[in-house]
Order: C-alpha cells, then structure tokens, then sequence
C-alpha cells in the first residue's frame, strides 16, 4: 500500500468524495508532435482534441474498422471477461481482443515461473477459482481427484485450512484448463494483435480505439477500431522498485547483484550452488516466501550453504488488528516472525461474503480504511514453509529482522546495506539483493491510463486507481450509449478489493455482462442458459 | 462457503425445503417408521424436515455470530458438514419429548430419524458445495442470497 499517490481532493462538489478528479482543469498541451495528415498516424488535431469526429480520422488517413465490443489487454481479465460474454450469447465475430500477448496467461505465466512458481508448483488461489470456467464446478480440486486419481485432495478441501493448508491448483492446471477454453470460445478468432496507443470518446457516441499493429503488419502505422463498449484489463501499469535498490542500480549500473523477483533471477540460485553466498530480501509478501522456499528448497536437494538475512520494513509477531491500536478478538489476523498470515491476498469472504456486501457499500475514507486493515502485505501459512524457516532460524542461516535501509555502497564483492533497526544502525553485506515487495507503479505510468486520465474524464477511487462503478463501469467516460468498463489492478480502491485476481475478474465480469445484457448487448445468464452453457462446456462444444 | 447473515437464511429455506422435501417424498415410504398409515408417516417426517428449517433459521444467526471470530469472515466447508451433529441432536430430542407440535413423544425411532436426516443433510451440503453454482451463476457471489 505504500504505493498510492497524494491525492488531489475532488475538484468538483457535486462529485461523491470517492471521485478524485486528477484530471487538470484544462488538459495539459500534448508535448508530442503530430504526423502529417494523410499519413496514417496521429495528427496533432487527433492528440489535441478530446472527442473525435469520424472525419478527424480519415483526415489522418487512418483505416477504421467497426467492431461493438473491444476488450484491451488479452490477458486473465479480457479472458475471463470475453468468456463470459460468448457464454451469454455473443459470437465471436462481434469481439475483438487487442493484445501485445500471444496467449491469455502469457504475462501470468512469465511472473509465476519467475517468481518460483513453475507449473507443477501450486499458485495461490482456492479450488473454485477457475478461470477457465465461470461456474467454478468442477473446482480443480475435484477435477485433480478425478484426472489424476488423486482423492487426497477432496480431503484437502473438506479440511481447509484448519487441519491442511487452503487446496490451491497447481499453475499447469490452470494453463491447460485456459488453453482448452480458449480453443471453445474461439479466442484466436477475436485476437488482434498489437500495442494500443490510446481510446478515445466519439462524437456521436461510443469510441475510438487506436493500436499500433507490428512494424509492418500494416500498410499505416496506426489502425482504428470504432467501438460502442470498451473494456479495459491491461494488468499492473508497471512495477516499481524499493528506491534505494533503485538509486543503487542506477548508480552502479548493477542489475545483476541487485534484482527484482519479478525478473529473471535464476543466476542467484545458480551461483549459490557453486559457492556460499548471502542473501537478502527485501519483502514479506507471497514472493518472499515463494523466493525463500526456493533458496531452502535447494539447501536440501543441492547442500547448497546460502545464508539468508531477511529485511521487514513492518514486522509482524504475533495476532494484529491492523491498523488498530487495540487487538480485536473478532477482528485479528495472525502473524509471526515478520509476517501477517491469510491465506489469499485479502480476507475470503471479500469474494462473496460479508465482507463483500459491506465494502460494496463504502464511499471515501471508510473504503480506504478498511482495505488497509484487509490488505497490506501477507502470505499464507503453510505448514511446509513454517518447517523450513524453523529450521533456518535453528540452525542459523536463516535471519529475520525488521528494518528500513538508508543507504547502499559496494564493499570488495559485498553490496553493504545501512540498515536502521529497532536496535539502531547496523551495516549488513549480502552478495545477492532480492527485491520481493512487488511495488506497482502508479497508474498514470501506463499511456493509455494516462491519456484517459487527461482526455476522458477519468478519476481516481480512495485508493488512487481508476474509479469505477458497482458494474465496474469506468466514471466519467459514457460516450452516448457507449460505455467503458475496467477491471482488474489497475481497479483496486474500488467497491469490490477482490478484483487483481482470478475469480475477481470473473466477479467483475459477471457485473460488466449483467450490465451489458441490460443494455440488450448481450444475453442475460439465467438458470436456464447456466445450465444448457455448462453442459456445452463440460462436452468441450462451441458456446 | 461465503455467507451473508441473509444468504444463509436464504438458501437454509430454500434447499432444505425443495432437496428435503424431494427426499422425504422419496424416503418416507421406505424409512423404518414402524406400521402405520402412510399418511401419517409423511405428516411425522415434513414435520421433522419443517423443525429443521425453523430452528435452522436460529442456528443460522448462531452461526453468523461464530464466523464473526474468524478473520476470513469465511465458512469452511468442514463446517457445513458437522453442524449437523448440533442440529441433529436438538431436533431429535425436541421430537422425542414431544416438543414438535404434532409428534407424539417417543413416536419417530432413532434409526429412521438418522437415515432421513443424514441423508438430506449431506445431499444439500454437496448441492452447495458445487452443483448449485451452476444453476445460479450469481448465487457464490452474493453470500448465498437468491433473492
Ligand atoms: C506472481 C503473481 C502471482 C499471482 N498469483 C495469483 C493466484 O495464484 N491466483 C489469483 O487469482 N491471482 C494471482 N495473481 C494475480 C494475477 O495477476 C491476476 O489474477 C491476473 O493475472 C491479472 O490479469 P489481468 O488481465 O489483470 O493482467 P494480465 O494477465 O497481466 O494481462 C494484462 C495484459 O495486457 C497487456 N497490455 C497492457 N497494456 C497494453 C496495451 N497498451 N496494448 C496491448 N496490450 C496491453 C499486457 O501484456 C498485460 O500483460 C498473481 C499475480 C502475480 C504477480
């Protein structure tokens, strides 16, 4: 959380609080040059002008192709989004997905492997959450006990998680499940691949869309799509760095000792098993912990001798009612060792229960509030991963500590950090720096975010993210009967904290298709299209 | 299972009254209710299933108040199942004492009680559990309201 921005307040009254306009008053001259007209690129009248006329685009010699629904992104949250309307009666020649992805879970499945979870390993969603299928039935539990004969997993699911850890599906499961539904529901059909530059309201209703095919694809730079419903998934804006690791790789010019775990890292575990290094992270999240398995993992297969000093900057040691002074019996998550412990990323019932009903009616400050008492940085409590940190704290190579760094410097091959702790400064040298906080840029750092902010009327929730409706309807972009909807990370703040996950894209899904069918787009999925869908999807036919 | 206070009202009435009231139908016949009209039988098991419903209406925000200690605000499957010990136990005595309006005290025989509420109450439990996500896609993610 330490990522959300200074906020302007909103600067118009009449807004509800929640709405914090960022956009200025009047929009910022685009420092960017515009092509000459004809040329199938952006003018400076395109870059200028927040609606466009149709003629505007054909002065620009850009092709325009109609299509009603655009989804932008391509990753899990077009997936799952696009799935739900083919199941609610679209066809697939009324869809378009504009992609830089060749396959839904590309980028999902490059942060997992990277991260240390390659695909027999488990990822960290519940049996339920299946992307690949809106019901969630047959959770992949059930599907595992079946397929692979593997009935201790039922178990699992009926002990969770007093006497086992939460079920969560192994990444592969998840992959192939994705690639079976993408072949039903025609996916490659509807994908366009191509990076895209920015949307844009026009006059006359609906939008804009403009993508920046593959040098050469095209006979134009640019192409066009006019659309009346846009969706946006377009993931993480981008990550951010610990400043100090950042400062560091600048300075140094030093990626290779100081990294990211959301980069390729693998030269770390390979060096730790031809000579004893030191490690340390930085972080108390899921990545750490999938980080630390990794080193301690091969302390056992290799003999590996790595030694680990792990940095807190909030150490956890015991129950805590965050963001509270006092320890709530009814409202305290459990923490030891540094970390806060739940099993997904915010409390379960966020995906369906109480907790759900109660946020979906906060505004403001009382949104922010809780979703900081929620979320904050955790990981899950398993018993595997509790054996091995024992065992590293006994045997004492495994160090754990709370502190903020203030400064680096390289010392012989050693990169030293000036840490202060409860117990003052200490000066501690590692070999190896492993950034595991998984900070997210600020959304205004992607350009299509960015040109929204500055053209559309786009706000900002509590949180500092996009704002959006109950429907997950962006604020401030209806463009006649058009709508813009956006789900996803780039969407947390708002009513529903679930969205940056699987089965939350698919709760934001179901809201964009229910509003959808209510502006007769599509279908409404009642019982009876449920069950006649789900069938089809059972025998792997075309929806 | 993620339930809301009024979700778990809901979908207590309504499964136990429509999977219940299938079993009873089928089960009564068949239960070891001794001799005795038929007619009578079923008056004794839907009244039985009709305790459940009621008293579950109570347990229900029994229930609501013990998910408040957990800081998932979540009710683990686990849970669903061995709450028909309490259940079970309560409505058995209340009908073996004669309490339920319309059953005579120590009328309705251990065995066939055990059978015919076993039976529904884990034929409901594996309905939610999975199958009734497909009937309502929406039903998982509103707390288990329906309405
Ligand atoms: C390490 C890690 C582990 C996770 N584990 C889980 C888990 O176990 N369970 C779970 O439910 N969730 C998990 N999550 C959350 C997970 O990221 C989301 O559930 C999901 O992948 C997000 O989908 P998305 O569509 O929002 O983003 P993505 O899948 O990243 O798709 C968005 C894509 O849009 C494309 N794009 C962006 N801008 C443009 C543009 N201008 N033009 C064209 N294309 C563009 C990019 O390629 C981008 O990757 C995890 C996240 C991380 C980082």
């Amino acid at each position: 959380m330490t990522n959300t921005p200074d906020l302007p307040g909103s600067i118009d009254p009449s807004m509800p609080a929640t709405i914090m306009r960022s956009r200025p008053a009047k929009p910022a001259a685009s420092a960017e040059q515009g092509a000459a007209p004809g040329s199938g690129d952006l003018t400076d009248e395109l870059l200028n002008t927040d609606q466009w006329t149709d003629a505007m685009i054909q002065r620009a010699g850009i092709p325009v192709a109609d299509i009603p629904f655009v989804s932008i992104g391509g990753g899990i949250g077009s997936f799952v989004t696009v799935d739900y309307l083919r199941i609610a009666g679209v066809p697939a020649n009324r869809m378009h997905v504009l992609s830089n992805l060749d396959f839904p879970w590309q980028t999902y499945e490059y942060l997992t492997r990277v991260s240390q979870i390659p695909r027999p390993e488990r990822i960290r969603s519940d049996s339920a959450s299946r992307p690949d299928n809106i019901w969630g039935f047959p959770s992949y539990a059930l599907t595992e006990a079946f397929k692979e004969g593997n009935w201790a997993e039922l178990w699992h699911v009926f002990a969770e998680p007093m006497w086992a850890d939460f079920y969560t599906p192994k990444a592969g499961r998840v992959f192939e499940g994705l690639e079976r539904e993408a072949k039903r529901i025609g996916w490659h059909q509807m994908l366009v691949k191509g990076q895209v530059r920015m949307v844009r309201k026009r006059q006359g209703g609906g939008y804009f869309i403009i993508l920046t095919p593959k040098a050469g694809a095209t006979p134009t730079k640019r192409v066009a799509y006019r659309a009346e419903y846009v969706h946006l998934a377009v993931g993480y804006p981008g990550l951010r760095y610990l400043k100090e690791l950042q400062d560091f790789r600048t300075k140094h010019q030093d990626y290779h000792h100081v990294v990211s775990a959301y980069e390729e890292h693998e030269h770390i575990y390979e060096a730790a098993r031809t000579k004893p290094v030191t490690v340390m992270l930085r972080g108390g999240g899921i990545v750490a912990s999938r980080v630390l398995q990794r080193i301690m993992d091969d302390r056992e297969k290799y003999g590996t001798q790595t030694q680990i000093v792990h940095l807190f900057r909030t150490f956890i040691d015991g129950p805590h009612s965050p963001n509270e002074k006092t320890l709530r019996a009814w409202n305290k998550r459990s923490g030891s060792n540094g970390f806060a412990y739940q099993g997904f990323n915010y409390p379960k019932s966020v995906w369906g229960g109480q907790l759900k009903a109660e946020m979906r009616k906060l505004e403001g400050e009382a949104r922010l509030t809780r979703y900081k008492e929620m979320g904050g940085t955790n990981t899950p409590w398993r018993r595997r991963w509790q054996a091995q940190m024992g065992n590293g704290r006994r045997e004492g190579w495994y160090h754990i500590m709370q502190a903020t760094v203030d400064d680096m410097r390289i010392e012989g091959d050693k990169i030293v950090s000036i840490a202060n702790t409860r117990n003052g400064k200490l000066e501690i040298p590692a070999d190896y720096i492993i950034d595991c906080t998984g900070l997210e840029a600020d959304i205004a750092e992607h350009r299509v975010l960015k040109d929204l902010l500055d053209h559309s009327g786009v706000g900002r929730n509590p949180y500092g993210r996009l704002d959006v409706e109950r429907t997950f309807e962006l604020r401030g972009t209806a463009s006649g009967p058009g709508v813009i909807y956006a789900s996803g990370a780039t969407t947390l703040g708002g009513y529903f904290p679930g969205v940056d996950t699987f089965l939350g894209l698919q709760v934001a899904a179901q809201e964009i298709c229910d509003d959808l069918a209510r502006r007769r787009f599509c279908k409404k999925i009642g019982t009876f299209r449920s069950i006649s869908q789900w069938i089809k999807w059972a025998r792997n036919k075309q929806p | 299972m993620l339930p809301t206070l009024g979700g778990r009202i809901q979908s207590r009435i309504v499964f136990l009254a429509i999977i219940g009231g299938i079993i009873t139908l089928i089960l009564t016949p068949i239960l070891p209710l001794g001799s005795g009209a038929l007619s009578a039988k079923y008056k004794t098991t839907f009244l039985i299933l009709l305790t459940v419903i009621v008293l579950g209406v109570i347990w229900e925000f029994i229930y609501h108040l013990i998910m408040q200690w957990r800081w998932e605000k979540d009710w683990p499957t686990f849970f669903g199942l061995v709450t028909l010990i309490n259940e079970g136990v309560v409505v058995y005595l209340l009908a073996d004492y004669g309490i339920v309006p319309g059953i005579k005290a120590h009328s309705v025989p251990l065995s066939a009680f055990l059978i015919d509420f076993l039976v529904i109450w884990i034929c409901v439990w594996l309905w939610v559990n999975g199958p009734m996500r497909v009937v309502n896609v929406r039903w998982r993610f509103h707390g288990g309201r329906l309405v």
